[in-house]
């Protein structure tokens, strides 16, 4: 058994208190979660709630049935076996002084980030991309002193035909 | 599931009228005929409403959790939900053990509570609290309305959640100006939640599966639980278990779903179940779970709980599937048509499975661990009482009681033969469950005999409700099995404490002289030569009087409840207990 991170997508009436309910879920439970991130989707009656979980099959069967028994829940797939595109951004405000700042420039660049807002002796950098390269950039930026930080939390969808929305049929509210 | 829901029969329902008369519409239209409840400055509009409306019987109880259980009580008798109403803070706080009680072991409630006005939600206004949130964990759904006209649609939803599927309390939590606007909204016709579809028929394949798992078994042992109570389909557990000559195990919950003196029966498993039952569990090869969720106190340490057991594990939550114990063969659906569907099946098979050699075992287990305790000279025996009790009543009587002693020896010792006639906590163990839950059965089927069996620390706990029995002139019978102690802590301290009896001494009041002084009648019962007597005194006068009667009967507070698994161990090392009687 894998104490592997799961990506959860868990579509949710959009209404107030749905999220206080499915957090509550989590942590009266003892379930880990690493990040979780709420937004409407296509259709404004719905939220998508990306969930990574951590732990073994048996923790996240646990978890998606728990999920499957609350009335706010529509629907909830497991991605780990389908290909799928993650994303998270993430706005670093950095320590640059003029002596590193085109260090810090060239560092933006291998990653394909930007900057967004430039002061006298900070930069603040938006990237986007999966989890890991989010961390590591963090990691390459933490020398020169990273100020402030905030992070979206991460956001999947299936690749190709295969969707996650409420219209799709085929996917089943308890995965049993 | 869709529920179809009658349009509601008032024509005047399109004009407008009050968020309280709606509330008693959707009350009317459910077929709630029945609340319990304490008003109070949130909720005084829909009591309003009651006072202009007399259909509806509303019993004003002593505390409102009290009354929670008192609509539990009413909720197991009926198979309905149970309906209480408080007003906003303190009334709705007072609730939480109430609800916590019935989503743990699945009783259909609504709760409604009064709450402060829109304009002041979230001001820490007077009386206001996060009735919502608190009771998010404790509630299978819960609403804060927003505006009066989603009422009818929020009732009906309620209901549909609160008594489909895995039963449990839903909460509507009402703010005060709702229930003063005026709305014309009528009840939807037809309830269809995309997030809520109870499951019902079970997987054919997987009923397939679990028959061969079945017929290629040498040791089956059936486990059933509170969940075929709720599924009404006791007498499908009956066909199943005789059809295929298979021994059932009675859960605490599951008392009272197949007649615990029927050859077949082999009690109550766990804690306090009979050594024949704990080790029918732990030598089975194949175990058959129906709704049941094999809680801690069902199976003690997990990896010693049925070593060799193929599971079949029938039930309504996918949840409850492979929570504590992996299921070989999981079956997500209603006892009922599950049940069904194995015994078709079974029947059309060419031959049984021939077990013999299993029943000998078995039922060498039982001569060998049966259940007992040694007589003491001039002393009343608890278990003596329940015995005493079981021989007075018939089949339809219904037994509630509080936590304790006095409910393990009332699980093994009462002859529970029909669904419905028992009514205990059990999930959460709540003291002072029984005494109020007795009235809500009483009020339920004023017809039956209804006998709490109470312990004296947990009688303490909703002794005000005596009050309300005689106000409502409710007559229930509560034998109080007077240790004067907190028994059950007690066993565990003299057992696992050296004796060290930590605040467990009671010094309880008089409790026949109590229910005296509420207006209600009592007697004290000391030698066992008077229990009889007592009993048959008590029975007859509560109904002739109209009034709850209080049996304070004194009992040996050393006596301890055997079988016993300490908690945490391996459930084939029970201690037996004394050989004796029985
Ligand atoms: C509300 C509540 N508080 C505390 C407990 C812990 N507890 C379990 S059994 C028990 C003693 C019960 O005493 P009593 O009602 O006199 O029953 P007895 O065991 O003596 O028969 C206690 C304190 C509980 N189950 N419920
Ligand atoms: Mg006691």
């Amino acid at each position: 058994m894998s104490k592997h991170l799961h990506p959860l997508s868990a579509i949710v009436i959009n209404e107030s208190g749905v999220l206080a309910r499915i957090s509550g879920m989590f942590a009266r439970r003892g379930f880990n979660i690493d990040s979780l991130a709420v937004g409407e989707t296509e259709d404004p009656r719905y939220s998508r709630m990306t969930i990574m979980v951590r732990g073994d099959d048996r923790v996240l069967e646990q978890v998606v049935k728990q999920l499957g028994r609350m009335v706010d829940v529509i629907k909830i797939n497991d991605l780990a076996k389908d290909p799928h595109v993650e994303r998270e951004v993430a706005l670093i405000k950095v320590h640059a002084p003029p002596s590193e700042r085109s260090e810090i420039i060239e560092l933006v660049n291998i990653f394909r980030a930007k900057i967004v807002d430039v002061g006298k002796k900070r930069l603040m950098i938006e990237i986007s991309g999966k989890g890991d390269k989010v961390d590591a950039i963090i990691d390459m930026l933490k020398p020169y002193g990273i100020v402030e930080l905030a992070r979206t939390g991460r956001i999947i969808l299936a690749r190709g035909q295969k969707t996650t929305s409420v219209m799709d049929r085929q996917a089943e509210k308890v995965l049993v | 599931m869709s529920t179809k829901v009658e349009p509601t029969s008032h024509k005047r329902s399109v004009n407008k009228r009050s968020g309280a008369q709606a509330v008693i519409e959707a009350l009317k239209a459910e077929g709630a005929n029945l609340l319990f409840g304490v008003t109070g400055g949130a909720i005084m509009p829909i009591y309003d409403a009651l006072y202009k409306d007399s259909d509806l019987r509303h019993i004003m109880v002593g505390h409102e959790q009290g009354g929670a259980h008192m609509a539990e009580g009413y909720a197991r008798v009926t198979g309905e939900p149970g309906v209480i109403l408080t007003t906003s803070g303190p009334g709705a706080t007072n609730l939480v053990t109430g609800l916590a009680d019935a989503i743990m072991d699945s009783t259909p409630l609504i709760a409604i509570t009064g709450q402060v006005a829109t304009s002041l939600i979230g001001n820490d206004a007077f009386q206001e609290a996060d009735v919502r949130g608190i009771t998010m964990p404790v509630t299978k759904h819960n609403y804060l309305v927003q505006n009066s006209d989603h009422l009818p649609q929020i009732f009906a939803e309620g209901f549909h959640i609160s008594r489909s599927g895995r039963p449990g309390p839903v909460l509507i939590d009402i703010p005060k100006d709702l229930q003063v606007q005026q709305t014309s909204a009528i009840r939807p016709k037809e309830i269809e939640l995309e997030g809520y579809k109870p499951p019902y028929e079970g997987h054919p394949k997987q009923i397939r599966k679990a028959l061969e798992v079945i017929q290629n078994c040498e040791r089956p042992v059936i486990l059933a639980g509170g969940g075929v109570l709720h599924a009404e389909a006791s007498q499908e557990l009956m066909d199943f278990a005789e059809a295929l000559n298979i021994p059932v195990v009675s859960t605490l919950m599951g008392l009272g779903n197949f007649p615990i003196d029927h050859p077949l029966s082999l009690g109550m498993p766990g804690m306090h179940g009979t050594g024949y039952a704990i080790l029918s569990l732990y030598h089975c090869d194949a175990m058959i779970c129906v709704g049941t969720r094999l809680d801690d106190r069902i199976t003690g340490k997990l990896d010693e709980f049925c070593p060799w057991a193929k599971l079949i594990h029938i039930d309504i939550d996918a949840s409850e599937i492979g929570k504590n114990v992996p299921a070989m063969v999981p079956i997500v659906g209603h006892a009922k048509p599950v049940l069904k569907d194995l015994i078709k099946s079974v029947g059309s098979w060419e031959s049984r499975p021939d077990w013999t050699e299993w029943h000998n075992q078995v039922n060498g287990w039982r001569k060998e661990y049966p259940l007992g305790y040694k007589e003491k000279e001039n002393q009343i025996l608890p278990q003596q009482v329940i015995e005493e009790v079981d021989s007075l009543l018939d089949d339809d009587a219904i037994i509630t009681t509080g936590v304790g002693q006095h409910q393990m020896w009332t699980a093994q010792y009462y002859t529970f033969r029909k669904p419905r006639t028992w009514l205990t906590s059990g999930g959460l163990g709540t003291m002072g469950y029984g005494f109020p839950a007795a009235l809500g059965a009483k009020l339920a089927k004023p017809e039956a005999p209804v006998v709490c069996i109470d312990g004296d620390g947990s009688f303490i706990m909703n002794m005000q409700e005596l009050v309300t029995a005689v106000r409502y002139r409710i007559p229930v019978v509560c034998v109080i099995l007077n240790n004067l102690f907190l028994g059950m802590v007690r066993q565990w301290q003299h057992l696992f404490f050296e004796d060290r009896f930590a605040e467990t001494t009671l010094m309880p009041p008089a409790f026949d002289q109590v229910a005296i002084a509420c207006g209600g009648l009592g007697k004290r019962v000391e030698r066992p030569e008077e229990l009889n007597q007592a009993i048959k005194w008590a029975l007859k006068e509560a109904e002739e009087k109209r009034l709850p009667v209080v049996l304070n009967v004194m009992t040996d507070c050393e006596e301890c409840v055997y079988p016993m698994v300490p908690a945490g161990g391996a459930n084939v090392n029970f201690i037996p207990g004394p050989e004796g009687k029985k």
